[in-house]
């Protein structure tokens, strides 16, 4: 039961700490489809 | 058997469908009269959902070299007229470019999107519920008819360690993980179908966000245990010649008395070779829709394909292995969708047998120590060689050192 619930809670922790990454990662449509001369947030 | 046929016929589907377009009428028709450009044949042979060989118009782009002079009336065109360019644009040849750095800024005009949103709403969605439903309804009626398979014999009180803490942590980690991309992945598909109309709008956007949210981030748990389960259990899972006499005897379900078998029946295998192999195809397919357009698989596969001759030897002419960026997404999502179907079908018979089909048979995942007569009716093979580990073990500790 308590490796059942340890993977209950590494699910969790991976699925926040996967989105912590890509959040960072660069790949957003805005890092991969425009450049330094695109104003997307102004 | 039946599912790895439902397999291959739901494999065969996608690419059919995906053939469809591709299958090219061979007959020439004469556009003399409409000067080259498409007739009403064309036009109402395409309504009857007959494939019409475009090539009469995808390769009428123009031509520069015949370009009239700048003193000309279509000098300026510079050998092109407006239809040959707007052509070169629907059929992805003409000489695009864009500030937009995707691979999807210089793709004007692509026509796969509507056939992926009809196979996605249409054949997807109705052959993948009545895949769960009627592997659902199987399983009941197994039940009605089988009952609950009990020990047979009289429980002895002891136990053996099946899986051990970590065994357990990779398999949960596996489980939970594809029970969440499963419901998300549900919702997902058949959120317009059915939450929409159940729900309304704005509890269904709550919930869509939070799906793709679960759906993109838990995945990375589901690759990560895939690689552990396989790394763990690989060399249990090779196949061996228990598995035949296994097989022959339909794994004792349905007769009284269990053919031996090692620490994985030949059953087992099965789920698992299905696991690893499915739910690799579901991960790469999966990583290539989370990061889009940046792999494409398709195109390289269907020009494999091709290149073996496989579309010929289904008397299907040859894929399409030129793919619009967006084209090799819908592609990618369908793929992903059908394969994550079968894996759900095949896993709700394994969560069956592990959970209400067999008495005894949680224990080995929920605490890790199963009965030992459960185990010797099941697993006898395991069993001799677990007793005869910890009798050589035993023996070596009660000799002393030298």
């Amino acid at each position: 039961m308590k490796a059942m619930l340890a993977a209950f809670v590494a699910i969790v922790v991976i699925a926040f700490g996967a989105n912590f990454i890509l959040e960072n990662a660069g790949f957003s449509t805005e890092d991969r489809a425009s450049g330094a001369d695109v104003r997307l947030n102004n | 058997m039946f599912r790895v046929l439902i397999a291959i016929l739901l494999t065969l589907s996608l690419f059919s469908v995906a053939n469809a377009q591709d299958a090219v009428e061979q007959v020439p028709r004469d556009r003399t009269k409409t000067g080259g450009a498409q007739t009403l044949e064309d036009i109402m042979a395409r309504q009857r959902g007959e494939k019409v060989d475009n090539s009469f118009r995808s390769n009428a782009t123009g031509d520069p070299n015949s370009a009239a002079g700048m003193a000309n009336q279509l000098g300026t065109l510079g050998g092109t007229s407006d239809p040959e360019l707007w052509r070169s644009l629907r059929f992805g040849s003409a000489n695009v470019t864009s500030t937009y750095k995707g691979p999807t800024g210089t793709v004007l005009v692509q026509d796969g999107g509507m056939r992926w949103l009809t196979f996605r709403d249409g054949p997807l969605s109705k052959y993948g519920l009545y895949l769960l439903l009627g592997t659902f309804s199987l399983l009941a009626l197994f039940y009605l008819i089988r009952g609950k398979i009990r020990i047979d014999g009289e429980k002895t009180g002891r136990t053996l360690v099946r899986f051990k803490a970590i065994e357990r942590f990779g398999h949960w980690l596996l489980a939970g993980s594809f029970l969440l991309l499963g419901i998300t992945g549900l919702l997902t598909l058949f959120g317009r179908k059915v939450l929409i109309p159940a729900f309304g709008h704005e509890i269904f956007s709550t919930l869509a966000v939070a799906s793709k949210w679960v759906h993109n981030n838990v995945s990375w748990a589901f690759i990560a245990a895939l690689v552990i389960i396989f790394a763990m259990w690989v060399l249990h899972n090779l196949p061996d010649r228990t598995d035949i006499n296994w097989l022959l005897k339909g794994g004792g379900i349905f007769a009284k008395g269990h053919p031996p078998a090692k620490k994985f029946n030949a059953g087992q295998k099965l789920i698992f070779w299905s696991v690893i192999v499915l739910g690799t195809s579901i991960s790469i397919t999966g990583i290539s829709l989370l990061f889009p357009f940046e792999i494409n698989l398709f195109a390289a596969t269907f020009e494999k394909l091709n290149s073996f001759g496989i579309p010929e030897a289904f008397g299907l002419s040859d894929f399409n292995a030129s793919l619009a960026p967006q084209e090799e997404m819908q592609y990618a999502q369908l793929w992903h969708a059908i394969v994550s179907f079968v894996l759900m079908a095949i896993i709700l018979a394994h969560i069956y047998i592990g959970s209400v089909g067999m008495e005894g048979a949680y224990d080995a995942m929920g605490t890790g120590d199963v009965e030992e007569q459960w185990a010797r009716e099941h697993h006898s093979l395991w069993v001799e060689e677990v007793q005869a580990k910890q009798e050589r073990l035993s023996s070596e500790s009660a000799t002393p050192a030298e």
